[in-house]
């Protein structure tokens, strides 16, 4: 990649990680409204979506960060086979060391042998970067930024599972759900947005569930029998009345998404994981040197 | 429901003993940050400089986000994190530092609730996310511990604040409003895993 190109895509990588540090997209302010308005005024839960909301106004105007964990940064990046994957970690790099000395981006990445945090939020497996190749000319990143709070009540379960009495079905899928919304409380930040998979092996399955985040909340599941049960789920997900930040209120979880990939006829897993309320997300498609932020 | 209360910091232990979980707080005065490393440190190497920093005061669970504004710092982002991570640790250092309180978020155990109780502290809940409005809060950073060795999340800052807002939600006398949350909804969880059949709407 030329050097000139190479500059002009880490600018835009750049912006790109600015608008999703300090901005949420619209259907998920649009859900957080609709949450708010389920509430009482003056109650707990209504004033933590009003603290939400201004917090947002605020980050959004000052180009400051929603929230200080700026998580762990996990591209999905789709190219075509013209262009190298390290040309494209290149810049993603650059941009990220730029974006933590712009404070879009906290310094978040410590290694757990020296102890030591590198500084400027880069080092093994941060950025999270996947790659895959696609017919198209254009190169899409999709970003999202997942803070740890929620990161660490993600949960794997193995069924069947006598403590839960959840069998190898999707009615065993529904209890794990159940339950690792139930453990998680208030502590992922809720409301929560919750993607779970059943199948594949323990690395393929978490990597899909953070996949499902790129979904828009309220869209559909082209699995019917999935569905289906997304919007089961999120009908008794919110009859926990968990609330906001484990405050208690009407909305504990903002969507459900689901998924589904093959498994060894010895395993399955389902793999749960937990967006924040503050899902920031964002997305870029870069065509020889033309941004678009979509 | 009542005003938010102002409370000054350093702060007393009757005044402390005062506060019911429910109420809501306005906080002025010294706030220090402290969240994973921080915590072990202070059990492990005990140091003298921060007892006179910690006394009658209230830790911050936060890890910044900061800005170096010529000699000093500037906060950028400061929102809490998830407060359970010092249950092992938070009721010893009630006890070895003389803190009336922490904020965090997700509230923490019966180790730290009864820690409360015995030496008279509180936990506060502030919104977890919120970094840019509570940051705001924060009218001066008087300075930093520990930097070098523990990174901007989590070195121990020093902040000054006016009326940073949070909730009292575990308080002195064995309430813990997240043990009645998490109560019910096991109950109503409970339920939902012996529902078979949904019926049709």
């Amino acid at each position: 990649m030329p050097a000139a190109t190479a500059k002009t895509l880490t600018d835009a990588v750049v912006e790109l990680i600015r608008r999703t540090s300090s901005d949420l997209p619209a259907d998920v302010r649009k859900a957080v409204r609709r949450a708010k308005e389920q509430e009482k005024k003056g109650s707990a839960a209504r004033n933590v979506f009003e603290a939400i909301e201004e917090n947002v106004r605020i980050a959004r105007r000052e180009s400051t960060p929603i929230c200080q964990d700026t998580g762990t940064n996990i591209y999905f990046i789709h190219h075509p086979p013209s262009v190298l994957q390290r040309d494209l970690e290149k810049a993603v790099l650059t941009a990220t060391r730029r974006a933590c000395k712009l404070n879009y981006l906290r310094p978040n990445a410590v290694d757990p042998v020296t102890e030591t945090n590198s500084g400027d939020n880069t080092g093994d497996l941060q950025p999270f970067l996947h790659f895959e190749q696609w017919s198209k000319p254009s190169v899409r990143f999709d970003l999202m930024l997942k803070g740890g709070g929620c990161e660490n009540v993600g949960i794997q379960y193995k069924l069947p599972d006598a403590r839960l009495g959840a069998g190898r079905d999707l009615e065993g899928v529904r209890k794990c759900v159940i339950d690792a919304v139930q453990q998680a409380q208030g502590l992922g930040c809720a409301p929560g947005t919750i993607a779970a998979v059943v199948g594949g092996d323990r690395t393929g399955g978490y990597l899909r569930s953070k996949e499902l985040f790129l979904r828009k909340i309220g869209s559909r599941n082209p699995v019917d029998v999935l569905d289906e049960l997304e919007d089961r789920l999120h009908d008794e997900l919110n009859k926990l009345k968990i609330g906001p930040m484990g405050f208690g209120g009407k909305t504990t979880v903002l969507d459900v998404f689901l998924g589904a990939a093959h498994r060894l006829p010895a395993s399955y897993y389902v793999s749960v994981s937990y967006m924040c309320w503050a899902y920031r997300r964002r997305a870029m498609v870069w065509n020889d040197g033309e941004v678009r932020h979509v | 429901m009542s005003s938010p209360r102002k409370i000054e910091l350093p702060v007393l232990e009757n005044e402390i003993r005062s506060l019911h979980a429910g109420d809501e707080v306005l906080l002025n005065g010294r706030l220090v940050t402290a969240r994973d490393a921080a915590h072990k440190y202070m059990i492990e190497n005990k140091p003298k400089w921060l007892k006179p920093l910690l006394k009658n005061g209230i830790i911050y669970h936060c890890g910044p986000v900061m800005k170096p504004v010529g000699d000093g710092w500037k906060v950028v982002a400061a929102g809490p994190t998830t407060s359970i991570r010092e249950e092992p640790y938070e009721a010893t250092i009630m006890k070895m530092y003389g803190i009336r309180g922490v904020i965090g978020k997700g509230g923490m155990g019966p180790k730290t609730l009864a820690g409360c109780g015995q030496y008279g502290a509180v936990y506060l809940h502030a919104v977890g996310g919120a970094a840019a409005l509570l940051a705001r809060s924060v009218v001066e950073v008087e300075g930093v511990h520990k930097l070098e060795e523990l990174g901007v999340p989590e070195a121990f800052w020093l902040f000054r604040v006016k009326d940073f807002p949070a909730v009292v939600t575990m308080d002195s006398h064995g309430v813990s409003l997240h043990e009645a949350v998490r109560e019910t909804s096991a109950k109503a969880a409970a339920r939902l895993m012996k529902t078979k059949k949904r019926k049709k709407a």
